[in-house]
């Protein structure tokens, strides 16, 4: 007993342990602060700069980088194409937390928690985009946990519960798709509402298109990056077949990543020339809108195509990692950065470190739940009892 | 040679124009591209 308590407690207080019980007492102090002081306590929002990196990071790269969970699920179940039954259940996880985390962002900058049930069951602005995300990562949220609970009852061992879940996969998948199809796009329109506000590079008819379609290599590219820390970290705790079928998910999604990138590198030099923007390229705008469109697009496009030709795990994995570093950047140019682009640098928005606190101290509530759960459940691997399924 | 653009019908020629070259560009490009990346997998 006491060789075993010297043996778990080293664990228990790694150095990784530590830095992350210390952002949770730095994010509780914060959230205090924020909820009793108001916003302009910890923020640096304004009249002119209303949205901060907790929506910009937070919400806008959230939503897209918890796609996984729909680009997965409707290869799997909708496309038939059982090899990335494995990523599945990762993938689920993922998606509901990063979408549970969104809400729980989205806590920080509306304010009044309680509030939370009016857009949907009281006042419903029919007629807002807001209300039309609001609703549908309601519904997405409750789709997601109720996809993910057959690994929460496998792991109770509820047989009879899971079953009829288990019934339900294909209809909550086609749900999945069609919610997701709704709000990544809606989250690009709501930004047609500035016209004057969003530089023209950024700005187009088109901003729904390019925030769906981004979405699913944006999905398909955090899967590959998950898979990769998961492999890392939590390794000890796969099973053969997510061994075996891991390198074939990562080349199939880089595949399939790869050909959408490029497609959606046509649609934006489409955008360019329906709004004849050509001549903003030569400007200091132009040159970083480029650094996004060819070392974050295009780069990570033809590394994906090499990777999955050459069968090139290594890069397959630096071009997922450019690729979610690069959604990021897009989302964060659209909302923080060339948004208000004309106005004097005195008045530009550059979050505050307790803004960024914050979204870190919410980036870490993921990690640290992703781990609990799957170092419990069966998320990556099968429970022997349901092999057969 | 600049385009001189007076009116809307002039911009959405001009403009509709180049689109119109781009997209069969990227018809003729992306069917090469799927190409590249599948090849290797029927070897």
């Amino acid at each position: 007993m006491a060789v075993e308590k010297m043996q778990s407690n080293p664990q228990r207080f790694s150095p990784t342990n530590v830095i992350i019980g210390i952002i949770l007492v730095v994010g509780a102090v914060l959230t205090i602060l924020r909820f009793t002081k108001g916003l302009g306590a910890v923020t640096n929002l304004d009249n002119n700069n209303p949205w901060g990196i907790w929506i910009g990071f937070d919400l806008l790269c959230g939503v897209a980088l918890a796609a996984g969970g729909y680009v997965t699920s409707a290869a799997c179940y909708v496309f038939g194409l059982k090899r990335y039954h494995s990523a599945v259940r990762p993938a689920i996880l993922t998606a509901f937390l990063g979408y549970a985390l969104v809400v729980l962002a989205l806590h920080y900058d509306v304010g009044r928690p309680w509030r939370l049930p009016y857009p949907i069951f009281v006042s419903q602005g029919t007629s807002s985009l807001l209300f039309e995300v609001g609703l549908c990562v309601f519904l997405y949220l409750t789709v997601l946990f109720i996809e993910f609970t057959p690994a929460a009852f496998e792991w109770l061992g509820w047989k009879k519960i899971r079953q009829v879940v288990v019934k339900l996969t294909l209809l909550l998948t086609i749900f999945g798709v069609v919610l997701s199809t709704l709000h990544q796009s809606s989250l690009g329109a709501l930004f047609m509402i500035a016209p004057s506000k969003l530089h023209p590079l950024w700005y187009s008819g088109y901003l729904p298109v390019y925030f769906f379609i981004s979405s699913m290599f944006a999905g398909m590219s955090m899967v590959i990056f998950e898979s990769t820390l998961a492999h890392r970290y939590l390794g000890h705790k796969m099973d053969h077949t997510h061994h075996e079928e891991a390198p074939g998910v990562a080349f199939g999604f880089a595949k399939a990543a790869s050909f959408i990138m490029m497609g959606y590198l046509a649609i934006k030099i489409v955008g360019l020339a329906i709004d004849n923007n050509w001549g903003y390229l030569a400007t200091g705008w132009g040159l970083w809108f480029l650094v996004e469109l060819a070392g974050f697009v295009a780069f990570p496009a033809i590394l994906f195509a090499m990777g999955s030709r050459e069968k090139n795990l290594m890069f397959v994995r630096i071009a997922a990692v450019l690729t979610v570093l690069g959604i990021v950047l897009n989302r964060l140019n659209i909302s923080v950065i060339a948004f208000n682009y004309h106005l004097p640098t005195a008045d530009r928005y550059f979050p505050s470190f307790m803004e960024i606190g914050t979204s870190v101290f919410i980036v870490t509530i993921g990690i640290v739940v992703y781990r609990f759960v799957a170092t419990r459940m069966p998320v990556l691997y099968e429970h022997p009892d349901y092999k057969t399924h | 040679m600049e385009t001189i653009i007076y009116t809307l019908q002039d911009f959405m020629t001009h403009t509709k124009n180049i689109t119109y070259l781009i997209m069969g560009g990227i018809l003729v490009f992306l069917p090469l591209f799927w190409l590249f990346l599948t090849e290797r997998e029927k070897e």
